[in-house]
């Protein structure tokens, strides 16, 4: 009996086991709605002015009383001018640390891109704010100030780390896909953080005012000190980067070979998590853990559009997202009630609109462009192919040579007749084949006939197509049914190389005769007069 | 059989058991590549074919058993060994060129945070040109097809100039062009005493690419030159009843006859 039972007990632990993350995380939860309740029940009867209970809630009510309420301020022109050349020391670090903010985040951005992680960015970002908030309560315990910068960065990337480890952990223990982990963490620890501010704000020292800023930004509360830390961080971001630029490379591309390389592929993923850490944590003060995400995804998707390689994206991005920064930030500096963060996000979204519809890479225009370009060429092959072969029905009426026959006029009902082409469809294919100098044709006239250049490019034409049918006919196990809609694709991509190999491979086989000859190899030997 | 510890052979593989979780993917599998051999590995859809690949070289961990390369674990003889993953497994929208990803087969050599410099390029368009894609160097490698693409991994393989190969379906819907390149560069590789394993899934072409087979369905059902272990009893025992399989391999299996007998003759 015992020995029937334990089997059963073990694999019943072994399912236990599995459900342990989601056990834990259920109580974690149960544990915040405890908190925020109790956090919630005095703001219900507590609105006078003179409350010592400030609490998170009013604190993002001001803030979102400072956007709304006050009409935009402009500047004086001395302020103007002031901010524009940099007069003052403080602007210049600030300026240079939120640019160099953004290069950074555009770097790390595009690894973090290609590495098909980019939710993860939002996620840490919105795992450092326990970390903000037990960093500030830690420190005024210890009687050190909890406003202190290195101190609530310290407190923030511990948690984010710790949050990233989570979505990991959950990733590798448990059958819980990827955004489902990426959403757990994200909302469980930024609840939590958002229920130790609202501990914070219920000390009698407490004032989280300056806490909230962590969440959406404010760049213009920033001091030398700060900006020069971020400005050395993100150098620091941009170096590791450059020197593991090869690594990074190879690991986002095929982690699995680079693990029979030899590679140390779950320390560079660690090295490179880490970066994303480091820019999410920098960035926080600038654009706010709401943002962050922004500061690192659009930029790298911006420069996707504009370019094949990587180390071309890579400083696209960093561009992209060095401008944003400095935009950001002037407008912050000039217009004090402006959040920094989101002017930052709204250039950097700006710059990949403009890339989305004008990359020249990817862009949407580009493509377009790019897909007409291919359907004109297919539609002038046709004609140039249909006026050929009804001279060539011609010469076998009457026994002549083809290529004797092709100064003709061909009767426009005929070709349209020949080709089921409907009459507008041939008149704007008869108009660009004539604006071209392909086809000489009056609009007034029922018939149509080929130039000189356009004899020798039917002729180039018709064989390609030839060439493409017969090769499907005797190489290919093709439905001879289908061949002539395949070659109506193929002849219009395919290559001088491959031309060159059919005719090789086609020497001496029946039908060839049929495929006339090239015209650049014959045209000085032939009775080929041009009209 | 080999021995394990021989420093001679290539790959050993000895009672490999490999899981996914719960479900046994590979059961006891013994396994040997002969030296200067082209060997394809064969069996029907999840046999653990790629599995027993990636789990010799240390992508998928073992249950249990132990796998030798030239006599030593895989972490001190990987420089003698190439691996082509198959196509599926990367995104081919990357934003690289051929040649850089051929040069990827050159950054161990390289080491840590080196740039890839003229002379690793050369190399990398050299392997390319040994593939036949000279042309293609510089494009982006969406804009190669597919069979294309199954060079551009083959030519990063080369440019590692490894005296092994593992090879991940190679021929899997590649173009004509394609599956000729392959084979002759397999020939080229057995002509220079290299070794080369292969993933196979097409049963009529092995007589004619591979000099021996290995027979894979869970456990290695059996392994030896293809004239002797290639045989319809062999090909019953690991693909069972499937008549429309068994029908291909017969043709297969007679063919093998004809070719060997064509060859004796000659």
């Amino acid at each position: 009996m015992e020995k029937r039972l334990l089997p059963a007990a073990n694999s019943l632990m072994n399912r236990a086991r599995q459900f342990i993350p989601i056990g834990l995380l259920a109580l974690l939860l149960g544990l915040l709605a405890w908190l925020l309740n109790r956090a919630d029940s005095p703001i219900g009867h507590t609105h006078g002015p003179g409350e010592t209970h400030a609490n998170e809630v009013r604190v993002s009510r001001r803030s979102g009383k400072s956007i709304t309420d006050t009409g935009i301020q402009w500047p004086s022109r001395e302020k103007l001018w002031r901010t524009l050349t940099l007069a003052d020391y403080n602007t210049r670090v600030v300026f240079a640390g939120v640019t160099a903010l953004g290069a950074a985040g555009g770097l790390v951005g595009t690894f973090l891109l290609l590495r098909k992680r980019s939710l993860l960015s939002d996620t840490v970002s919105h795992c450092t704010l326990p970390g903000i908030a037990l960093a500030f309560l830690i420190g005024e315990s210890m009687g050190i100030s909890g406003r202190s910068l290195p101190l609530l960065l310290f407190g923030a990337t511990v948690t984010g780390v710790l949050g990233m480890m989570s979505v990991a952990a959950i990733r590798a223990k448990s059958r819980i896909k990827d955004d489902a982990a990426l959403a757990i963490v994200l909302s469980v620890f930024f609840g939590l953080g958002i229920a130790l501010l609202v501990v914070i704000q219920q000390l009698p020292t407490g004032n989280a005012a300056g806490l909230a800023h962590f969440i959406y930004g404010k760049a213009a509360s920033m001091t030398a000190g700060d900006a020069r830390l971020i400005f050395f961080a993100s150098v620091a971001v941009a170096l590791v980067c450059a020197a593991l630029f090869k690594e990074f490379k190879l690991l986002c591309f095929d982690t699995d070979f680079a693990r029979t390389q030899g590679w140390p592929t779950l320390a560079l993923d660690l090295a490179l998590m880490g970066l994303v850490v480091a820019v999410t944590v920098i960035g926080l003060q600038a654009v706010g853990l709401l943002l962050v995400v922004a500061l690192l995804i659009v930029p790298a998707a911006a420069a996707r559009f504009w370019s094949h390689r990587l180390g071309v994206t890579m400083l696209l991005a960093s561009l992209i997202g060095a401008i944003s920064g400095l935009v950001g930030v002037a407008a912050s500096a000039l217009f004090p009630k402006l959040p920094a963060g989101a002017v930052i996000v709204l250039s950097s979204v700006l710059c990949f609109s403009v890339s989305f519809f004008f990359g020249a890479k990817r862009g949407l225009l580009v493509r377009w462009l790019d897909q007409r370009r291919v359907a004109a060429r297919v539609a002038r092959q046709h004609l140039l192919r249909a006026l050929y072969e009804w001279c060539e029905s011609q010469a076998l009426q009457h026994l002549g040579d083809p290529l004797q026959l092709l100064d003709r006029p061909v009767p426009i009902a005929e070709l349209r007749q020949a080709n089921h082409w409907n009459l507008a469809r041939l008149t704007r294919l008869l108009r660009l084949g004539a604006a071209e100098g392909l086809i000489i044709w009056n609009p007034d006239s029922h018939a149509c006939h080929l130039s000189a250049e356009g004899k020798l490019e039917a002729r180039r034409v018709t064989r390609n197509h030839r060439l493409w049918e017969t090769y499907l006919l005797h190489y290919a196990d093709v439905a001879p049914q289908h061949i002539h809609h395949n070659a109506d694709q193929i002849e219009h991509v395919i290559e001088p190389n491959i031309v060159n190999e059919l005719e090789e491979l086609l020497a001496g086989r029946e039908g060839g005769a049929l495929v006339p000859a090239d015209p650049e190899k014959t045209t000085s030997a032939n009775s080929d007069t041009p009209s | 059989m080999n021995s394990i510890e021989s420093s001679h052979v290539p790959l050993v593989i000895r009672d490999l058991n490999v899981a996914y979780q719960t479900k046994v993917v590979v059961w006891d599998a013994d396994f040997d590549a002969p030296p200067g051999k082209l060997v394809a590995i064969v069996g029907p859809n999840g046999a653990g074919k790629s599995t027993m690949l990636k789990a010799a070289l240390g992508l998928i961990p073992i249950a249990s058993g132990s796998v030798r390369f030239f006599g030593l674990p895989y972490e001190k003889a990987r420089h003698r060994v190439a691996y082509v993953p198959q196509r599926e497994t990367v995104d081919w929208d990357f934003p690289v060129s051929a040649v850089d990803v051929v040069a990827m087969g050159l950054y161990r050599r390289l080491g840590w945070c080196l740039p890839v410099r003229r002379k690793e390029l050369d190399q990398a368009r050299a392997a390319l040109a040994k593939v036949g894609l000279s042309d293609y160097a510089s494009r982006q490698i969406s804009q190669l097809s597919g069979g294309q693409q199954q060079r551009v991994f083959l030519a990063r393989a080369l440019a590692q100039d490894a005296d092994l190969y593992l090879m991940d379906e190679p021929f899997a819907s590649v173009d004509a062009a394609t599956e000729r390149a392959i084979v002759d560069v397999l020939r080229e590789l057995r002509s220079r005493g290299k070794t080369a394993v292969c993933v196979h899934h097409d049963l009529p072409t092995v007589p004619e690419y591979f000099d021996h087979v290995a027979l894979l369905n869970m456990r290695v059902v059996s392994q030896g030159p293809v004239d002797k272990t290639f045989t319809a009893e062999n090909l019953r025992k690991t693909y069972g009843a499937r008549l429309t399989l068994l029908e291909e391999a017969a043709q297969a299996v007679e063919r093998a006859r004809v070719s060997a007998q064509h060859r004796a003759t000659l």
